[in-house]
């Protein structure tokens, strides 16, 4: 029988969060810890809340902290993260608790529309579409995969103190994603932007981003390169 | 209850109902968009292999009539020739507004969008071999499509209720839809929202089926909102069952697989397409697929200690190739199949993937049903775009790639139409109390319930049917055996017991009024295939193995009232080429 | 609401720069003077040192640096802890004595080396 911890806090009858323990029959499968989820809402405990929708990893619905780690939970294995036989689920940490294991993102979603996450181009577009070399969209390769799980920021010290004013590791990847990109042309109002002391410098590098994504992209180098660009805008 | 107001309410924000919103939002008109998830996190962004389209990349030559040809073809000639018209010829600009909005589709060398060959393609009318015409953002283009569409909305500011579910349609004594009944998922609180045009872009239902590609979500929200306010379903009968969906836990793995040249063998190694389908082999269409699949684990060639499956084999395409093309296939294979393509085949099993029928619009999105005297007649105030509408291009069988193009150019045009249609002025009815009362009369019964059964009970019940009386293959005997216990669940769904009813972000409550939406679906579904008495893209029975044009060469309508099944013409009259006539289906 | 009125140069990018330009001059101050008491200098040696225009203008530059470089690394320590977020209102009080002490203890430290090495 597998440990489970779950955090628990309903914000109608519970003054303050507890962590509450379930026993699992696994049937000795490794399961993902999003099937554990599923399994104690179904059996065990309908009020257990969290968010899930594809699955597979790539809609970013259940960004949990497993066992101490930010990760999504219908991608990790029991194998990959329990021992001892224990299973501890919290939300993901940083953001206010709605209820249970689901958090209140909207700080996270205003980061990611602060940086214009959009792309600019105010030239006539062309009959067919803008031609774009395959060196220019490789240069994408490891930014517009990002799923919005908000692993990454939820596991970043600099976005838990100024959430509302350090974009955090998701939206400056996306920040630099649009930079990237051939197509767009507001380089310099985008830089403009992200030049005061907190969007962009209160990364200091510890690459906690790079250490949870569960893509595997890196947050950490896409900053580099946007201190590299401001640098040479500077200079 | 609280009213809220708008000139548009897109219920969905997946792609098809994120491109409507775009299109009203840019227009200027109040604009809301009620998910019940935050937008990126809908199905839409598990769409992998491509948007199908003759954008003329690939292939300089390419044509859009060769593109309709092969989705006549595809649909087993009950898909409206005229929609399937407005489809292939409006795509390409439709693909290329999505390329200025941002999309990161993979290029060619000339810098154009890169295509591949995808199942049931075809040059010059069938007659010049595989075509290569599915435009991709490597295995990931619905995630590039889902989140290209939601910052451009973003852009234009539109209203954005998410984590917010519909209810139920409210309709005016006149019959008009004016407006759904949503519930804040955060907080509980229920809210008549308003609408001269409410636009149903609510997905599929795959989640009817114990073993699907679909996620969770994929309740069949806008067919059970549909099918209790009187509009009938379309083509129900028909759903896609995906070839190459990964052996246990379902997950899809893309029809771009074989584009770029993989295939499938049986537990001989022996690539068993090339028997069953010998010029198209492995990308035939996906009901000829799956269906060969079948036949082969059936006589015993399956794979595996149960030989329950088969495999894909992929490995001989090289890393370079793979990590590139299909960088996210890799990583679904390893996570989900233990196994690293690279270096060895996929298990894979024939899984269930698309709703092809939905609610019958026409090419502007308006909601159809069909009068005493068999014309069809506009639903005043409902729309519908993307899988939950049936217009219908897929007709008997979807071809790959064309979901995404689907979504694109008739969220679009929806959203064109609308706005005409706004600056002529909608005037409808307002709902009374009573209208409103009435249509929320399901959450109040769910909300004051207190005996019943419990909800993942009943649904993985109502799966288990779904799944066995109505899979890849079909027979009059099985079918009605599962309607009738279609028939058993049904009072005990309708009385589902709703144990936690708290307020805050209660997802019990809404997976509760999913499992309804479910059941409509399913019932839908489970009356009509019985009822179409021959064998049809998708629709494969051992009891009428033939297919039937004298009889069957139309739509199948149903209605929940009664449980009625009605027929209904399909379109053959394009208006720009020549009509394609039925003719035998090979590959 | 943390404002950017009381960074250093009101701008990311300068105040990264000079923190990390900052910190190599106090490296090459630290390393010269280790040096100089690893060769054993006696008193008259370390005042002639000193005595030097070279000398006395090294050790303005690296307390300059100093300043500049406790300042940027104090202000992001205070604007990451002890702000209205992070505390609640009483963050917006707080932060502002704390900041108005770091700055006349430096201002403090400044004039005195400036006594010290031209009093």
């Amino acid at each position: 029988m597998l440990q489970v911890s779950i955090y628990r806090f309903n914000p109608e009858t519970d003054a303050t969060p507890q962590m509450q323990d379930y026993s699992i029959d696994t049937g000795g499968k490794d399961l993902m810890v999003l099937d554990v989820l599923e399994l104690i809402k179904a059996e065990h405990d309908s009020t257990v809340t969290y968010r899930r929708s594809c699955r597979e990893g790539v809609c970013g619905s259940d960004g949990l902290n497993i066992n101490g780690k930010n990760g999504l939970a219908c991608i990790t294995p029991l194998s990959e993260t329990v021992r001892k036989n224990k299973l501890v689920i919290r939300p993901l940490p940083g953001l206010p608790v709605v209820r249970d294991l689901v958090v209140d993102m909207s700080l996270f979603y205003a980061q990611y529309e602060k940086i214009e996450p959009y792309l600019q181009n105010d030239t006539p577009a062309p009959a067919i579409e803008r031609l774009q070399s395959p060196e220019d969209r490789a240069k994408l390769d490891g930014l517009y995969e990002c799923i919005l799980c908000a692993c990454c920021s939820t596991s970043c010290p600099s976005f838990w103190w100024n959430p509302d004013r350090f974009v955090g590791p998701a939206g400056l990847l996306q920040a630099y994603r649009f930079l990237a990109d051939s197509r767009d042309q507001a380089t310099d109002e985008r830089l403009a932007k992200l030049d005061d002391p907190f969007s962009v410098f209160r990364c200091h590098g510890i690459q906690n981003c790079v250490n949870v994504c569960p893509k595997g992209l890196n947050p950490t180098r896409a900053i580099g390169h946007i201190r590299t660009m401001l640098l040479n805008r500077a200079a | 209850m609280r009213t809220i107001s708008f000139d548009g309410v897109i219920v969905g924000g997946g792609g098809a109902g994120m491109r409507a919103a775009l299109q009203l939002a840019q227009s200027g008109y109040k604009t809301a968009v009620i998910s019940k998830v935050f937008p990126t996190r809908s199905h839409t962004v598990s769409a992998q292999g491509g948007i199908t389209c003759a954008i003329a990349s690939a292939d300089p030559q390419d044509d859009w009539r060769w593109h309709m040809y092969d989705t006549v073809k595809g649909s087993d000639y009950i898909g409206d020739q005229d929609a399937i018209e407005y489809m292939c010829s409006v795509g390409p600009e439709a693909i290329f507004e999505l390329e200025h909005m941002g999309l990161p589709f993979s290029r060619t060398e000339e810098g154009r969008i890169y295509q591949r060959p995808f199942g049931g393609q075809s040059k010059n009318y069938g007659e010049g071999g595989q075509a290569a015409r599915t435009c991709a953002a490597a295995d990931r283009t619905g995630h590039a499509l889902l989140h290209t569409l939601y910052q451009n909305n973003v852009k234009n500011q539109t209203v954005f209720f998410n984590e917010w579910f519909a209810t139920d349609l409210v309709k005016n004594s006149d019959g008009a839809v004016v407006g759904v009944i949503a519930i804040c998922i955060e907080t509980g609180e229920t809210v008549y929202v308003k609408s001269k045009a409410t636009v149903f872009a609510t997905g599929g239902a795959g989640r009817i089926y114990a073993s699907t590609t679909n996620a969770h979500i994929n309740t069949g929200d806008g067919m059970g909102m549909a099918l209790r306010a009187g509009v009938p379903a379309q083509d129900m009968e028909m759903w896609q069952f995906h070839p190459t969906g990964i052996y246990g836990a379902g997950t899809l793995v893309t029809e771009g697989c074989r584009g770029e040249g993989g295939y499938l063998v049986n537990a001989d190694g022996e690539r068993f397409m090339e028997r069953y389908a010998p010029n198209a082999k492995d990308l035939a269409g996906r009901d000829v697929v799956a269906r060969s699949m079948i036949l082969e684990i059936l006589e015993g060639r399956g794979c595996g200690p149960e030989g329950d499956h088969v495999k894909l084999k992929l490995d001989h395409l090289g890393e370079e190739v793979l990590e590139s093309r299909l960088p996210g296939i890799c990583e679904l294979s390893r996570t989900f199949a233990h196994v690293d393509p690279v270096k060895e085949p996929i298990p894979v099993v024939p899984t269930c993937h698309y709703m092809m029928g939905g609610i019958p619009t026409n090419i502007h999105g308006q909601a159809l049903t069909v009068d005493a005297q068999g014309s069809d007649e506009i639903i005043p105030g409902l729309y519908a775009c993307g899988e939950v509408a049936c217009v219908s291009v897929h007709g008997a069988n979807r071809l790959g790639g064309n979901s995404l193009l689907d979504l694109v150019v008739f969220g679009r045009a929806s959203g064109l139409f609308i706005e005409d249609a706004l600056k002529q002025g909608i005037e409808l009815r307002d709902a009374t109390t009573s209208d409103i009362e009435e249509a929320n009369q399901r959450l109040i019964s769910l909300n004051e319930g207190s005996a019943g059964e419990n909800v993942a009970a009943l649904r993985k019940e109502l799966q288990g049917v779904m799944q066995n009386y109505f899979g890849v293959f079909r027979n009059g005997e099985f079918m009605q055996e599962g309607v009738k216990k279609l028939a058993d669940l049904k009072e005990r769904i309708a009385n589902v017991h709703l144990e936690d009813k708290s307020n805050a972000f209660n997802t019990a409550r809404i997976e509760c009024l999913e499992l309804q939406n479910l059941f409509e679906t399913a019932e839908a579904t489970a009356i009509v295939a019985e009822a179409r008495k021959e064998s049809r893209g998708a629709h494969a029975r051992e009891d009428f193995t033939e297919r039937n044009d004298d009889e069957w060469l139309c739509h199948s309508l149903y209605y929940r009232e009664g449980q009625k099944v009605d027929k209904r013409g399909v379109n053959f009259t394009p208006r720009t080429v020549d009509t394609f006539q039925p003719k035998i289906r090979t590959y | 609401m943390v404002t950017q009125v009381t960074s250093f140069s009101r701008n990311g990018l300068s105040d990264w720069l000079i923190q990390r330009v900052s910190s190599l001059i106090l490296l090459a101050y630290f390393l010269f003077i280790a040096v100089q008491i690893g060769l054993g200098v006696d008193y008259t040696q370390w005042r002639a040192l000193h005595d030097t225009t070279a000398m006395k203008v090294f050790t303005l530059l690296a307390v300059g640096a100093f300043v500049a470089h406790a300042w940027i690394g104090l202000w992001t320590v205070f604007t990451d802890y002890l702000t209205e977020y992070m505390l609640g209102p009483i963050g917006n009080i707080i932060r502002p004595l704390l900041q108005i002490a770091v700055v006349l203890a430096l201002v403090v430290y400044a004039i005195w080396v400036v006594q010290v090495i031209w009093g």
